[in-house]
């Protein structure tokens, strides 16, 4: 599948914006951040910052973005309506959270309740961003018990380090938040290898037999329909090498999942603002990571339309 | 609504028989033509007479080489839209601009509101659906419900425009819902199969098999000739004379 840059940095920035959402939901009323206004004020706006920019990101992939809001209609059927649909439905309790926290200055009673709210809305986000992959049925690399988990893994994951980045930044870091952020991201790793496995090993019982209901023997492409490359081709051929492929992946391990554990590791260690700097590096490189395992996420993904090609 | 409808027992679509199909494109260039300033028109080319022609088409033909223990063949396979009874195509459009006729099951795209994100081709195992890059919308095959309606054209005309085109009658339409109709009793007679049916979108166009070999004749060239024996009878006297 083509790996459009506005689809991959639409699912890494909400994954992130949400997942950083999601526990500021819940780690504010628990107690775990004073109601303070930098530290709101720039967790909630990183937040609400990714998302929106993630959000605005993807309507740059569409044909017709001026006619996005039709896309709310059809939540029924489509996980695509129901990601939008909750996208913006968790933007109210989000705001009203943000506004109790940074200008009220409270963390209790009704901004608890709408923190919670966003956490609810920012998972259930994320799982239908999820879900639009796994759905497809063309695609054996999405449709995998690997992809919804693995959507809110990483959600969880990239949130975590942000928010150990964010609560360091202020010098409120203590113990929990980095273990949580190391093993989370020990977990994501895992679960990445995990998937790379389960694709590589991958029998696909759609072949160019059942595509084009030749019984028995070997299908090859002789002819192609058309001598220069078409939608088809562009969309769902994109190819990348094999080295390119096992290349990237070691790129994704070490900027995903390696580097940010030892730069976090090291913010043990470190005493204030050095564990501060090393944090916040961990969440942008790990950003980086993200983007690429992201971009592989498309690339390595094989659509059926491609046996009818030979490919 | 992206929703698929409750529907009747009718099913239109088309019946393609791979042993009589050549392969000369005629259905491809007919639908282009009709198409062009039909229901989904236009069917935008983008820079046609340059060095990188691209452009939308609803029926694409492809050539493969079939082996088997039986011999080898080629096989030409016209490749369009299969109007599925379970299409994700339309159940995965958040915009309801793709949607499934309740009345005859053609799978069709309003062009108005579709919002151009790609994702029903995402969902199409078959690649029916090509984006317009040039309108921005997604277009397919409308099995020329604006054809085989329409009552300005004589009775006989009101077929695909692929169908009407075929030269050798490898390309049938009617209801597939109707167990007694042509297209059913050709399916049933020559055993027509499901593209990718592990993927349970239940296309409603069928492809016939080619045929078996017969065995009636060789099924690889014949060894080379013997020589002429140059000695005795009349013919090696021939061949002695001639080649002094």
């Amino acid at each position: 599948m083509h790996p459009a840059f506005s689809v991959v940095f639409f699912t890494t920035a909400t994954g992130a914006g949400y997942g950083l959402l999601a526990l500021l939901g819940v780690l504010g009323p628990l107690g775990f951040i004073a109601p303070d206004f930098w530290p709101g004020f720039v967790g909630m706006g990183l937040a609400l910052g990714l998302i929106t920019a993630g959000l605005l990101s993807s309507t740059g992939h569409l044909g017709r973005p001026e006619r996005a809001w039709r896309a709310f209609s059809q939540w029924r059927s489509s996980w695509l309506s129901r990601e939008g649909v909750a996208s913006v439905a968790t933007f109210i309790p989000a705001g009203l959270f943000g506004i109790g926290w940074i200008f009220l200055g409270r963390l209790d009673g009704w901004v608890a309740a709408t923190g919670v709210l966003a956490t609810v809305g920012a998972m259930a986000t994320v799982c239908m961003t999820g879900m639009i992959y796994a759905s497809l049925k063309p695609i054996a690399q999405w449709h995998s018990p690997y992809t919804l988990p693995g959507y809110l893994i990483f959600s969880a994951m990239s949130g975590s380090v942000l928010v150990n980045a964010l609560l360091q930044g202020f010098a409120l870091g203590s113990t929990i938040p980095l273990a949580a952020s190391v093993l989370l991201t020990l977990l994501g790793w895992g679960w990445k290898l995990a998937t790379w496995r389960y694709n590589d090993q991958l029998e696909i019982q759609t072949n160019a037999n059942t595509a084009t209901g030749l019984a028995g023997g070997t299908v090859r492409s002789l002819e192609w329909p058309h001598t220069e490359e078409n939608y088809l081709l562009k969309e769902m051929g994109f190819r990348i090498a094999r080295k390119h492929s096992a290349k990237l992946r070691r790129v994704t391990q070490a900027l995903a999942f390696g580097l940010p554990i030892l730069l976090l590791i090291a913010a043990f260690a470190l005493p204030w603002p050095f564990a501060a700097v090393s944090s916040a590096l961990a969440a942008i490189v790990q950003f980086a990571g993200m983007l690429v395992e992201r971009w592989l996420f498309f690339a390595e993904a094989k659509h059926t339309v491609m046996l009818y090609y030979g490919r | 609504m992206t929703c698929l409808p409750n529907r009747g027992g009718k099913k239109l679509g088309l019946v393609i028989d791979l042993d009589t199909c050549v392969g000369c494109q005629a259905c491809v260039t007919a639908c282009k033509e009709w198409n062009a300033g039909g229901h989904m028109a236009p069917l935008t080319d983008i820079d046609p007479y340059g060095g990188h022609a691209d452009g939308v088409w609803f029926n694409r033909v492809h050539s493969y080489e079939h082996i088997t223990e039986m011999g080898g063949r080629t096989v030409n396979f016209p490749r369009s839209c299969l109007h599925c009874e379970t299409p994700a195509c339309v159940t995965v459009c958040p915009t309801g601009a793709s949607y499934k006729r309740a009345s005859d099951g053609i799978v069709l795209i309003d062009e108005d509101k579709c919002i151009g994100c790609k994702l029903c081709s995402w969902a199409c195992p078959y690649g029916a659906r090509e984006f317009d890059t040039d309108v921005g919308v997604m277009k397919k095959c409308t099995l020329c419900v604006d054809r085989i309606y329409n009552d300005n054209l004589a009775e006989g005309d009101r077929v695909p425009a692929c169908v009407a085109a075929c030269p050798t009658s490898a390309r049938h339409f009617g209801d597939l819902g109707d167990p007694q109709s042509p297209v059913s009793q050709l399916v049933a007679e020559r055993g027509g199969v499901d593209l990718m049916p592990e993927l349970g979108y239940r296309p409603t166009n069928k492809y016939l098999p080619p045929r078996a070999h017969t065995q009636r004749a060789a099924s690889v060239a014949a060894p080379a000739l013997e020589p002429v024996r140059a000695e005795g009878d009349f013919l090696g006297w021939v061949d002695r004379m001639l080649s002094s």
